[in-house]
């Protein structure tokens, strides 16, 4: 069954509408990725499913509840956490701060397996607990922000661009520690540029192109779409 | 060398001190609010005013059966005075910014509100308690007890001194360590992702305003106390001097806001013992066109939480 | 949801005009509320005529025909109106003149000048130093010589405060021209030996119009024999209408001296010229570098706009309006003292300018004339309310912050910025802020 359903989603930025009229569903454990180029509207895709855009108009469900209307903090509550685009750590806290900020929902100290879970993931984390977030390489934020995230205990990950900016070994790590965080239950939807990358990793796929979805279906049968191939695969 | 700074020089710094902690106490506001909305909150002073107010109303209610005044009053009047500055301080964000803040107004909408919300403000002071300035209670009695060299160092200056102190440092804990405080770091250094990992905002920002009118309540007590009156423009001055100390030590610093308050305190009042008392504002106003010409940043940088 | 804010702007209203109908008596209050109610629907009328308004414009005779009959009117003015009214319509002057050097500062560039009432004291005090009126007599001089030393003294001193200060950001400028206005007051306090501290300077020669000068006389004796020639036709053309028949003026001469109305045809001529030279900056490339710097001033400064210089030309601007502004006062008034040019002036000078709408030369006017008639209105109420009546230009500034921040006539072109649609450019408080926060922040 279906965990979040974006059903005619708009946003606009002032006079200029940059997704216009999004519907998708993520479904319990599966990997999902919105593939698009620069532009696109993924990135306000994904902030609106965050609630720091508004969809006007649009409806988003989570869980069987509408978020479109709750504020940022209320939908993180609920299980929705992100890895923004960008990394976006906080550069003057320390690495542990960092992943103390992804458990802010939830009040008091998070227990210790959650950390032990991020380290197990990114066992380099462990070493930098102590030094400011702004001082790490961009591999390792980008580790630290998607096990800021996770320290969330989110039902619903949202992963903005993971692989952007990152050097072609990290970029297969990095992926096959997504699969192992959705094979540790969490369901995810993946926004790639690298659509390479996010079709072999990912269950479905969605193709965004100028603020409308253009095509839907199995990440297998993506991969083989001779527009996909022609737009996004870099082969003729 | 003239005898400010020889032989009245220790005497100026005693001062200086002293009223540069008043000057630190309010700065922190300032601090606050910048390094969370990037935004100066012009109408800080009344703040300050406004527990200075309920520091005297308070005193007065508590002397007015006949009580004798001591120190304790003091500390008991510092509780309405910081509360009063929390209350006037969420108001302002409430009806003065976060419309404003809600429609993502332009930069100068803020300012002209501030200033608006300001002179309201102590109008209505005004209005109500008229133009004369009003006598705080006497609660500390001056009593010398320290003497160094030829400066005789007062209680209330230490109590003022040891207050900011604490009051700073509990700030610096708090905002390092409590949840609170994660949380207006993490605003304050990006609000969306802050967001995005569950910090409710505009809670963090009716924390920020809060913090900031608890320590300029307190400042406007400790300011009552020592100089012994208060009324509808008073915190006028000590606010745009409080606001040079935060640019000085580098606004959003809560170091720097301490640090620039007492060194603004001290220039100023050698300064002023060099070129006469009437002249001490201007000389207020000198350092701070100075330094932001020569070091807009200020001595430490900008920036909540980047030494806190 | 019960907007509260609304809610507290109708009260408010209603407060104030329930205030002027216990003051002045229910016709002032039934002015007062059409004033209220026509402020209110300007913007839609502005929307319903702006098109015919433009192409009227876009006629070569369009803007100096409606600006020539709009002075004329007004200079037809004294004839209607008695002594005390006089006094007023030449407080309008000086404050409309005020706003509209503030809003070149404020409106075009861009810039929050919170100490803007220091050049009118400078204005004021070289008018006061230099007729010899001051301890320093070392000059002598009269108003129409001292017009150019004042435009000099505030290029100096706008120079001087500009030029290290505007290279910063919006709100430290904001307070360091605060600064500078305290710093201007605090010196005229205590420079005794100049400006006679705190007493002020008195007997200040008023205004004459030089015998020698049959330019001048020319212009007035066209002027009285204008006005002559006026009201005996209303007279003959309306008898029993408005105030009954006008009183011929004959010995209502336009000497300056004590008289109010030859400041006031003087302010006149000199916001006429002001307009003409402001609205002709405003469209030509200097405008477009001030619009440039406040909607973005480090894309301007990029794109090869040379910020400060451009920056410093409105501060001269503002600098130079204000300074005539303040001659003609203390001229006027024949004594000055350094309270007038406290805060709460720049401030109302600042209520003047947003009131009116930001950017908009007519806004300025209108602007400026409604701060003089507000604390004229609230003029007899009881002392202590009376003493705290600047406490409604507090409430004013904010209300149309949150209400209306295009003012009441609002300049088309900044209407949308002030608004928040131009928001991301302004470097707004809380960009990146959720958008349930900062609505129209874009990215």
């Amino acid at each position: 069954m279906s965990i979040l359903e974006l059903q005619d989603v708009h946003v606009s930025y002032g006079n200029i509408e940059a997704v216009k009229g999004i519907s998708l569903t993520v479904d319990e454990g599966e990997i999902v990725t919105l593939i698009g180029g620069n532009g696109a509207g993924k990135t306000t895709t994904l902030k609106t499913i965050s609630g720091v855009r508004r969809a006007a108009p649009g409806t988003i469900v989570f869980d069987e509840e509408r978020i479109d209307h709750m504020p940022s903090h209320e939908i993180v509550k609920r299980g929705v956490c992100q890895a923004p685009e960008g990394r976006r750590i906080f550069p003057r806290m320390s690495v542990r701060e960092n992943l103390d900020m992804g458990a802010y929902s939830q009040k008091g100290t998070p227990p210790t397996e959650d950390y032990e879970r991020v380290f197990t993931l990114f066992p380099v984390l462990r070493d930098r607990l102590s030094q400011a977030g702004g001082t790490l390489s961009g591999g390792e934020q980008q580790m630290l922000a998607i096990g800021r995230a996770l320290m969330a205990r989110p039902r619903l990950l949202l992963l903005d661009e993971p692989s952007m900016g990152l050097a072609p070994m990290f970029v297969e790590k990095i992926f096959s520690i997504i699969r192992e965080i959705n094979e540790q239950g969490t369901t995810i939807l993946l926004v790639e540029q690298n659509a390479q990358m996010a079709l072999q990793t990912a269950s479905r796929g969605y193709v965004i192109e100028s603020g409308e979805i253009v095509l839907e279906d199995r990440a297998a049968k993506l991969l083989t779409d001779e527009r996909v191939k022609k737009a996004y695969l870099g082969e003729a | 060398m003239p005898d400010c700074l020889t032989t009245q020089l220790p005497l100026r710094l005693v001062g200086g001190l002293t009223s540069g902690s008043i000057y630190a106490l309010i700065a922190l506001g300032y601090t606050l609010v910048y390094g969370v909305l990037q935004l100066i909150n012009f109408a800080h002073s009344e703040v300050f005013m406004g527990g200075s107010l309920a520091g005297l109303l308070a005193l007065e209610a508590l002397t007015h059966h006949g009580a004798q005044t001591n120190a304790i009053f003091l500390f008991v009047a510092l509780i309405p005075g910081m509360l009063a500055g929390g209350v006037v301080a969420i108001a302002l964000e409430r009806f003065a910014y976060r419309p404003l803040r809600r429609r993502g107004a332009a930069r100068l909408s803020y300012l002209i509100s501030a200033i608006g919300a300001s002179l309201l403000l102590s109008n209505i002071v005004l209005l109500w308690r008229g133009r004369n300035f009003e006598n705080f209670p006497a609660t500390v009695a001056p009593v010398p007890i320290l003497t160094l060299g030829n400066v005789q160092i007062y209680n209330r200056q230490i109590i003022i001194v040891v207050a900011m102190l604490i009051m700073t440092a509990g700030l610096d804990i708090f905002v390092r360590t409590s949840r609170a405080g994660k949380g207006i770091r993490a605003v304050a250094q990006d609000p969306e992702t802050a967001g995005m990992m569950g910090v409710d905002i505009n809670r963090v920002i009716t924390v920020t305003f809060l913090l900031g009118g608890l320590l300029a309540g307190a400042a406007g007590v400790l300011y009552g106390m020592f100089f012994g009156v208060t009324r509808f423009d008073v915190g006028f001055i000590p606010g745009i001097k409080a606001f040079t100390a935060a640019v000085l030590g580098g606004i959003g610093n809560i170091r720097g806001a301490l640090v620039g308050g007492l060194t603004l305190g001290v220039v100023e009042n050698v300064g002023a013992g060099c070129c006469g008392n009437q002249w001490k504002d201007v000389i207020a106003f000198l350092v701070l066109v100075g330094v932001l010409m020569f070091r807009p940043t200020g001595l430490f940088g900008e920036g909540v939480g980047a030494k806190a | 949801m019960i907007r509260w804010p609304k809610v507290g702007l109708f009260t408010f209203a209603a407060a104030f005009v329930s205030l002027i109908v216990k003051i002045r008596g229910p016709k002032a209050g039934l002015t007062v509320a059409l004033v209220l109610v026509a402020a209110a629907l300007i913007p839609a009328a502005q929307r319903r005529f702006a098109p015919r308004v433009d192409r009227l414009y876009q006629k070569r005779w369009g803007f100096p025909a409606s600006l020539g009959a709009f002075f004329f009117a007004c200079a037809l003015l004294p004839i209607w109106i008695d002594v005390v009214e006089e006094e007023l319509a030449v407080q309008i002057g000086l404050f409309a003149l005020l706003a509209l050097g503030l809003n070149v500062v404020v409106g075009f560039a861009g810039l929050l000048d919170l100490g803007y009432v220091a050049f009118w004291a400078i204005g004021a005090y070289t008018m006061g130093i230099f007729s010899g009126a001051g301890p320093l007599q070392f000059a002598h001089l009269s108003m129409w010589q001292i017009f150019p030393i004042a435009l000099a003294m505030a290029l100096i001193t706008g120079f001087l405060l500009g030029a290290p200060t505007l290279r910063l950001r919006g709100d430290y400028l904001a307070i360091v021209t605060l600064g500078f206005g305290e710093i201007v007051r605090i010196v005229a306090e205590n420079l005794s030996k100049v400006t006679n501290g705190s007493q002020g300077i008195v007997n200040i020669p008023s205004a004459s119009i030089p015998n020698s000068s049959s330019f001048w006389r020319g212009i007035v004796s066209a002027f009285v024999h204008f006005e002559n020639a006026w009201i005996h036709s209303w007279n003959a053309l309306t008898p029993g209408a408005g105030r009954g028949t006008l009183p011929v003026p004959s010995a209502r001469s336009l000497e300056f001296g004590v008289n109010p109305i030859p400041y006031y045809l003087l302010l006149l001529a000199v916001i006429m010229i002001m307009v003409i030279v402001i609205r002709r900056l405003n469209n030509s490339r200097v405008g477009r570098a001030w619009s440039a710097i406040r909607e973005d001033e480090v894309a301007a400064e990029a794109m090869g706009v040379p910020t400060l210089k451009y920056k410093l030309w409105a501060f001269s601007i503002g600098a130079s309006t204000a300074c005539i502004s303040g001659v003609i006062l203390a001229a006027r008034i024949q004594s000055i003292e350094p309270g007038t040019f406290d805060l709460i002036t720049s401030i109302v000078i600042l209520s003047a300018v947003v009131l009116g709408g930001l950017g908009n030369i007519s806004g300025a006017l209108i602007g400026g004339t409604a701060v003089t008639f507000l604390p004229e209105l609230l003029r007899s109420l009881p002392p202590r309310l009376q003493d705290a009546r600047f406490g409604i230009f507090g409430a004013v500034l904010v209300l149309m912050m949150i209400y209306r921040p295009q003012g009441i006539a609002p300049s088309r072109r900044r209407a949308a910025e002030l608004e928040g649609g131009a928001a991301e450019t302004h470097g707004p408080i809380g960009a990146g802020l959720p958008e349930e926060l900062a609505a129209g922040g874009a990215e």
